[in-house]
């Protein structure tokens, strides 16, 4: 078995451990971001290079080749990047939404921030007043 | 026309979701969007019909054959689901007409519109096309515009849960897309039913084997099973009550459909029970997942978070249903999608109601207003009976079909435990009547009034056909066990 001629899915697999690891492990929520998008490139990796057929050149027609790579992945592939890009963009915007209403993007830090509002919020519930009004605030702004 | 129903049903909205940002009028916009589901609803009931008489519709995008072009194919599953989403999509539009008004700023209006309809339009998507990967870029039009309806609510919390949704949501489609890479690689074909006839010869490569099991794993990321529903209550606890309603509804019963569709129509159920141990996983995380968020929800304060945690208990009935792998299972879970979508419905249309009143979903809010509120509170109480499966309410439908099933496999532990589930769901029901009928007020409102109108008409529609449905149940169980005697004769048996 030839380990070594198949290194492009060598590279997909740690490519797409490295993303999946930085989503897991990090607190900060800009660089979770950072390792979905290398979770999802490796992806895109992955299925150009099953495009990829040995001796082929590019599916441009001529007669002077016979075999060509497939092109399908390619297309593919051009509708996962711009998925991608969207779920980055949207993603950034909600971290400066994040950023704007707790002012951190440290995870460890919005998650005390939750748990002081629940807290609150259930002390409210048996009885006790809460400090500010709970109804829906700046409708307006 | 007629002949191109299928693609209209997922253009229309498509095309509805740009033009609400050129009207841009905070009043117009909402009818319009009203009226696009409404046309999307009359196209899904059409199709159904056209399948009821004349057998499965297959439409080829623009006109290519099928292995090369994509083509979308609208069988018994396909349109009992379309009509399920559309009539969702369509009711929930009429109550958040005025509930909107209350909840969003003016100009975010247009934004809710937009971000729905395309919401809808991924979820009408993946339900009719017999494409792969055009599942997978529905898949991330619906989840996409999903998390900027979780964004839009008005406690900061929806952010964050919106961010967890945004990075578990992109893991599944990502885990999707690499399963349907790894099967692409082995037999060089999108089409689900061209894949299903090529599978079978590369079956036994571990190539294949990866693919199912990142499929698998993305899809149940998807709809939230047990372990992987993480995202689902802050989600649905803070996005705004609308949003919650619809997605309640919906979004989940799309991703069970697209684990049927794969495990039936694409692999074929004999193989995943040969080869991968599939029923007893599914059983095992389906009554777990029961279990563990019963429990939970009978400790949430949030009502709205409560309701969340059921949901998630239900998709474990659902899952259970599809592990049993007869076609009685398989029908229980297709009523329990069609009968969770209408108690899900009614119950999160009604606590919008009460937030356009009140302002808060928080169950010590609803102390003593069910004198005030008595129809809105009336709703939530009979949806909470059809939830507990209540006799002449759907939610009995559902159960005693998988109670059926159960039986007729001869598990009886099983039956207990649904059973003994179902008991957990009286306690948090409970503990709601409790709160609104038998406490008084913590904080006093003056003048609280019941629901508007026009939300009070879409919320009993839909208790009505809790109950409707409950006591005549032709229509339900009638499409439920023809999409599965289709679907186990081309997947054979578990």
């Amino acid at each position: 078995m030839n380990l070594i001629g198949l290194y492009n899915y060598w590279i997909v697999v740690t490519l797409m451990m490295i993303g999946f690891y930085v989503v897991i492990a990090h607190e900060n929520l800009i660089k979770k971001l950072v390792g979905l998008s290398i979770f999802q490139t490796s992806v895109f990796f992955f299925y150009i290079s099953t495009g990829k057929i040995h001796g082929a050149t590019a599916p441009i027609l001529d007669p002077k080749y016979d075999l060509y790579s497939n092109p399908l992945p390619h297309v593919l592939i051009l509708t996962a990047i711009v998925v991608g890009i969207a779920t980055t963009a949207l993603g950034l915007a909600l971290v400066v939404r994040i950023q704007e209403s707790y002012g951190s993007i440290e995870e460890y830090e919005i998650q005390s921030q939750d748990t002081q509002d629940q807290m609150e919020s259930q002390l409210e519930a048996y009885g006790f007043r809460k400090k500010h009004d709970l109804s829906i605030q700046n409708l307006d702004e | 026309m007629i002949e191109h129903l299928p693609i209209l049903q997922v253009v229309v909205p498509l095309l509805g979701a740009p033009l609400c940002v050129i009207i841009r009028q905070a009043r117009v916009v909402g009818l319009f969007a009203l009226l696009i589901s409404v046309i999307t609803f009359l196209i899904s009931c059409s199709q159904l019909q056209q399948v009821l008489q004349h057998g499965t519709i297959i439409y080829e995008l623009g006109g290519w054959a099928a292995p090369w072009g994509i083509e979308y194919r609208i069988d018994y599953l396909n349109s009992y689901l379309l009509l399920i989403v559309s009539a969702m999509g369509a009711i929930v539009l009429v109550a958040s007409q005025s509930s909107i008004v209350k909840e969003l700023p003016r100009t975010r209006h247009m934004l809710f519109y937009t971000s729905y309809l395309l919401c809808l339009t991924g979820l009408l998507g993946i339900l009719s096309t017999g494409d792969a990967f055009n599942i997978f870029v529905f898949l991330e039009i619906s989840s996409l515009s999903s998390y900027t309806l979780i964004a839009l609510g008005n406690d900061r919390r929806a952010l964050t849960a919106s961010y967890q949704y945004l990075i578990m949501g992109t893991i599944g489609a990502t885990f999707i897309i690499i399963g349907v890479g790894l099967m692409y690689m082995m037999t060089g074909t999108l089409n689900m039913y061209d894949l299903a006839e090529r599978l079978p010869e590369v079956h036994h490569s571990r190539t294949v084997l990866s693919a199912i099991g990142f499929f698998i794993v993305g899809v149940c990321l998807k709809l939230a099973l047990f372990p992987l529903h993480l995202w689902l209550p802050n989600a649905y606890a803070f996005a705004p009550s609308m949003a919650t309603a619809f997605l309640a509804a919906t979004s989940t019963k799309v991703a069970v459909y697209i684990l049927i569709r794969f495990i039936f129509s694409v692999v074929g159920a004999e193989f995943v029970d040969t080869v991968l141990p599939l029923p007893e996983i599914f059983i095992v995380l389906g009554i777990a997942g029961v279990f563990a968020t019963s429990i939970s929800a009978i400790y949430q304060l949030n009502i709205k978070r409560l309701f969340a945690y059921s949901s998630v208990a239900q998709i474990g009935y659902m899952i259970v249903g599809i592990a049993i792998g007869t076609p009685l299972g398989l029908t229980a879970t297709l009523l329990h999608l069609f009968n969770h979508a209408l108690m899900k419905a009614a119950l999160f249309l009604a606590i919008g109601g009460v937030v356009y009143r009140v302002g808060s979903a928080q169950l010590s809010h609803f102390a003593g207003l069910g004198k005030q509120m008595p129809w809105a509170m009336g709703a939530i109480v009979a949806g909470g009976l059809s939830l507990i499966g209540v006799p002449l309410t759907v939610g009995f439908v559902s159960k005693w079909y998988l109670v059926l099933a159960l039986l007729e496999k001869g598990w009886w532990p099983l039956t207990i435990l649904v059973l003994i589930s179902s008991l957990l769901a009286v306690i948090y029901v409970w503990r709601i009547v409790e709160w609104v009928y038998f406490t008084p007020p913590r904080i006093i409102i003056d003048d609280v009034q019941d629901a508007p109108i026009s939300q009070l008409i879409p919320i009993w529609i839909l208790v009505f056909a809790n109950i409707y449905f409950g006591i005549d149940t032709s229509l339900t169980v009638g499409i439920s066990q023809k999409a599965a005697a289709v679907l186990f004769s081309i997947g054979g048996a578990f």
